[in-house]
């Protein structure tokens, strides 16, 4: 089989980026996307042609490194996996294939198909970890936790950080995105100590990112590749909402040797 | 010569660590603010390890060159991590768990490190679950367990499929915190080209950045890389495409010893290759084998056949006939070679013939399709986008794949090389795990090594370092070392030749899986160190990188990791060579057991088995770089049991 690829090609964050159309080579339906691309690169190297810079890294499905726009959904036309998981056999001999980066304005784009998501990284830093010094952990069965909330919080902490939510909605919310990592550590005995500071902290963080508001439209559900479910958002709103009906807590008095 | 000294303590086994951390140095908390120490990657070992030495005190900076800490492959570990907590009053214990890893590392392992690393192992799952790392669980609130490959206790806990990533997003979460705290500055994007090494010590590192080609110097009072391991190599493996060998291959040429290079391992059960256009192979988790059980047919004539077809006596479950005790959960070598034996008598199965089956029928029966569902959905979905097929109704296919490298630097006991400053930390070092490595002992090592070990032994080396007395960037050995950076990236950009990157790559990949793969002899070997001999001279001329030097350039990344790799292929072969012996994952053929031996008549091993050389080969082979293309320096350190008696591998 073969397609046709319309790519976004954008040599840097301040040059103009447009859409360029190639040829595939032929194509075995069981490589995956990215082989595809990778097939495609040799090809333009060997003719003397930039290859397109794209992310990408475990090619499994877990890292959450690879982005990419495919006719307008990220991660591509099927639910719950991402690009990296897409196979041509998804496609028909002689599709045209649109390939755009993810488009935020809190993930600036680096080159062509690679965008800068650190702004997930600094909400994580704003708050999303239980504060554990190592040596000091209690003997790991000395806490039960109902294996319904444990399986529960496995749900949300699944989120592999690449930041498709954002790409898909109207808004560019990451709220998808920190519900998960709230609800994770909020479902757990473990993180309710901080369970209050850590969402208004990551809420935060999240608009001085840039990010936008969440409408709950769920277009983030329906393209996450782990199939984050919107519940987790609800429940982010709820703590918020008690978070900030609680204020922040009082300092205490000062004093000491 | 390199001066090796493996700085093992003394005394019992049992309480080596305990006495040795009471001996080792301290540094006083408003001391350690004043030593800088640079980490090298942010997988289990070197997020743990930023985020403890932080926690100390000192001052850390992390360098990935990822676009994120949370990215790197220790992500993709399925399975579990092994602990001794004996939770399942199975009979598990720390002795046993160690006594499990060196026999499963095929006796090729420290006996003082293996006992260390169990000892820990009971750590790291508290300190996990302190995290908040999501580790499943039973009704009652406690802790699961399962049971993995090289063992006969249940002490694997796990995290439905995705163990490594939870304990990757542990970690990551362990390290924002002190990022948050100051405590971490943090280089994403950015990729060590070289150690700078000043009088002998490990005093920094040149790094590049991959968004903008800026080359920048970094010093330090110590150096630690925990940058993962190398079986990219072979081109095809269950690696991460950006998993590279480079800042240990630099790290080597500046003169630490590279340790048992030609150990590797093949896990048994990936997904079989199905072109020539695949980029990398995919890993189905050993945990499979506690309910899935492997077979081909007995007879070739039914290999094409639809498996539902084929009745239960015309099947082969060969792992469970050849080695009742362990079955299906025989050592990841083992299971390997075993499918590799009945591929090549003609029983494989699939289009390439390169295949067996893993069955779950029997456990769907017994269990139930739901709570097949529930312990392994996940890879079941992967299994089926791969390759479209639906392993509840039929069976995987399977076929061994590159998976871990137990090679890797030289270090002592206190994970320092022997170029003093310079730290090695999980895959990237050689320690724990022999020959062979036993499945969910990867994450114990990674988190032993970033949570317990070196923060325990780095203040050793340190005491014995003036605070605030690390040479300046502005030093020679700096712009040396910088100038060295420059030289090379130049050298790529201007060769301007036929072959691109991923054309040598492939070259070099097909040369390793053909000679120094499942299974290697010296008229292989020698050949493969000619053939990659004329690699290296090719690529030295004829490369083709696109793209500029002072841009986003995956081209030129990816150049520079290859030429690396083609060297160490070189080592890997030389020391495959060098080692006249078989052990765990290493098979030479002219040394395996046949029928002639009694060991064989007394049933404790098969036929084809590995058979070692104690007494000529129980020993490290730590190698020295002397120039490229030159004979490298075999260095020896004496692997000296006091505890385990090295005997004969038996999972019969």
């Amino acid at each position: 089989m073969k397609v046709k690829l319309k790519v976004w090609r954008q040599k840097n964050r301040t040059s103009a980026g447009e859409f360029k159309t190639y040829e595939s080579p032929e194509l075995n339906p069981n490589m995956s996307f990215l082989e595809m691309l990778d097939v495609l690169n040799e090809q333009l190297a060997v003719r003397g042609e930039e290859p397109v810079a794209f992310d990408h890294d475990c090619r499994e499905g877990i890292c959450g490194t690879c982005s990419l726009v495919i006719d307008g959904k990220p991660h591509g036309p099927h639910r719950g996996v991402a690009t990296c998981q897409t196979y041509m056999r998804s496609f028909k001999d002689g599709d045209e294939v649109v390939i755009e980066p993810f488009r935020a304005a809190a993930f600036p784009l680096v080159k062509d198909l690679v965008v800068d998501r650190q702004a997930f990284d600094r909400i994580q830093q704003a708050g999303g970890y239980i504060s554990v010094r190592t040596g000091s952990a209690p003997d790991a069965n000395s806490i039960p936790v109902p294996k319904e909330d444990s399986d529960l919080a496995m749900d949300a902490a699944q989120c592999i950080g690449c930041g498709a939510c954002v790409a898909a909605c109207k808004n560019a919310s990451a709220m998808l995105f920190v519900a998960a990592k709230v609800g994770h550590l909020g479902l757990l005995p473990q993180g309710q100590p901080e369970r209050y500071k850590r969402v208004k902290a990551m809420v935060e963080q999240m608009d001085t990112e840039g990010f936008g508001a969440c409408t709950v439209t769920g277009s983030c559900e329906a393209v996450c590749p782990k199939s984050i479910s919107l519940d987790f958002i609800a429940r982010l709103n709820r703590d918020y909402a008690v978070a900030l009906l609680k204020g922040d807590p009082k300092k205490a008095a000062s004093g000491g040797a | 010569m390199a001066t090796l000294k493996s700085n093992i303590p003394s005394g019992p086994l049992a309480t080596k660590w305990e006495n040795h951390k009471f001996s080792s140095k301290l540094i006083n908390p408003a001391n350690k603010r004043k030593y800088k120490i640079v980490v090298v990657g942010a997988g289990l070992a070197g997020a743990s390890a930023s985020a403890t030495l932080a926690e100390l005190g000192y001052e850390v900076h992390n360098f990935v060159f990822h676009d994120s800490p949370r990215r790197a492959h220790s992500i993709a570990a399925q399975g579990g991590i092994n602990a001794a907590k004996n939770y399942q009053n199975d009979g598990d214990s720390v002795h046993r768990l160690f006594y499990d890893t060196i026999k499963g590392g095929d006796f090729r392992a420290r006996e003082a490190n293996v006992h260390r690393l169990a000892e820990v192992s009971v750590n790291i799952i508290d300190q996990c679950a302190a995290q908040g790392v999501p580790f499943a669980r039973e009704y009652g609130g406690l802790l699961d367990n399962r049971s993995f490959g090289g063992a006969q206790v249940s002490r694997t806990f796990y995290a439905r499929g995705q163990t490594g990533q939870q304990l990757l997003l542990g970690a990551y979460s362990a390290l924002n915190k002190m990022i948050a705290a100051g405590g971490v500055k943090s280089y994403t994007h950015s990729e060590m080209l070289d150690l700078v090494v000043v009088d002998g010590q490990a005093k920094g590192i040149i790094v590049r950045n991959l968004q903008t080609g800026e080359i920048t110097r970094h010093n330090a009072d110590a150096v630690v890389l925990a940058t993962g391991g190398y079986g990219n190599v072979f081109n095809l493996s269950t690696y991460a495409r950006g998993a590279n060998v480079t800042a240990p291959w630099r790290a080597y040429k500046r003169g630490a010893c590279f340790g048992n290079p030609c150990y590797t391992q093949i896990h048994p059960t990936c997904i079989p290759v199905s072109g020539d256009y695949q980029s990398k192979l995919t890993l189905m988790s050993e945990s499979l084998r506690n309910d899935g059980r492997i077979w081909v047919p007995k007879r070739k004539e039914d290999c094409g056949k639809e498996p539902s077809s084929i009745p239960e006596d015309a099947r082969d479950y060969y792992l469970e006939r050849m080695y009742p005790g362990f079955g299906n959960l025989a050592p990841r070598d083992i299971a390997s070679r075993a499918a590799k034996y009945v591929c090549d008598e003609g029983r494989g199965v699939g289009p390439t013939g390169l295949g067996v089956y893993l069955d779950f029928s029997a456990s769907i029966k017994r269990l139930g399709e739901d709570k097949v569902r529930e312990r392994y959905g996940n890879l079941f979905d992967i299994y089926h986008e791969i390759t479209n097929e639906n392993a509840y109704q039929t069976p995987m296919r399977i076929f061994p794949a590159v998976h871990y490298t137990m090679g890797g630097l030289w270090v002592d006991y206190n994970l320092m090389s022997n170029v003093p400053g310079l730290f090695v930390l999980g895959e990237a070092n050689f320690s724990d795990h022999g020959a062979n490595r036993l499945g969910a002992s990867a994450l114990m090592q990674g988190l032993a090594d970033g949570y317990f070990v070196l923060p325990a032994t780095i203040a050793t080396y340190l005491a014995g370092v003036k605070p605030d007395q690390r040479p300046k960037a502005e030093s020679a050995a700096f712009n040396e070392a910088e100038q060295s950076v420059r030289g090379g990236v130049q050298k790529m950009m201007s060769l301007k030749g036929k072959r691109t990157p991923g054309h040598f790559h492939k070259e070099l990949g097909k040369i390793m899986w053909e000679y120094c793969g499942m299974a290697r002899n010296q008229a292989g070997l020698e050949k493969a160190i000619q053939l990659l001999g004329s690699l290296r001279e090719e690529y030295a001329k004829n490369l083709h990188v696109m793209g500029e030097s002072n841009d986003w350039n995956q081209s030129l990344e990816q150049a520079g990791r290859v030429g690396d790799f083609i060297e160490l292929g070189e080592l890997m072969c030389r020391d495959a060579l060098m080692r006249e012996e078989s052990c765990g994952g290493h098979f030479r053929e002219e040394y395996q057991y046949t029928t002639a031996d009694q060991e064989v008549r007394d049933n404790i091993v098969n036929p084809g088995d590995v058979k070692r050389r104690d007494d000529k080969f129980a020993f490290v082979a730590a190698w020295e770089y002397t120039g490229t293309g030159k004979t490298p320096t075999l260095n020896q350190e004496p692997l000296v049991y006091e505890e385990v008696k090295m005997s004969t591998r038996s999972y019969k």
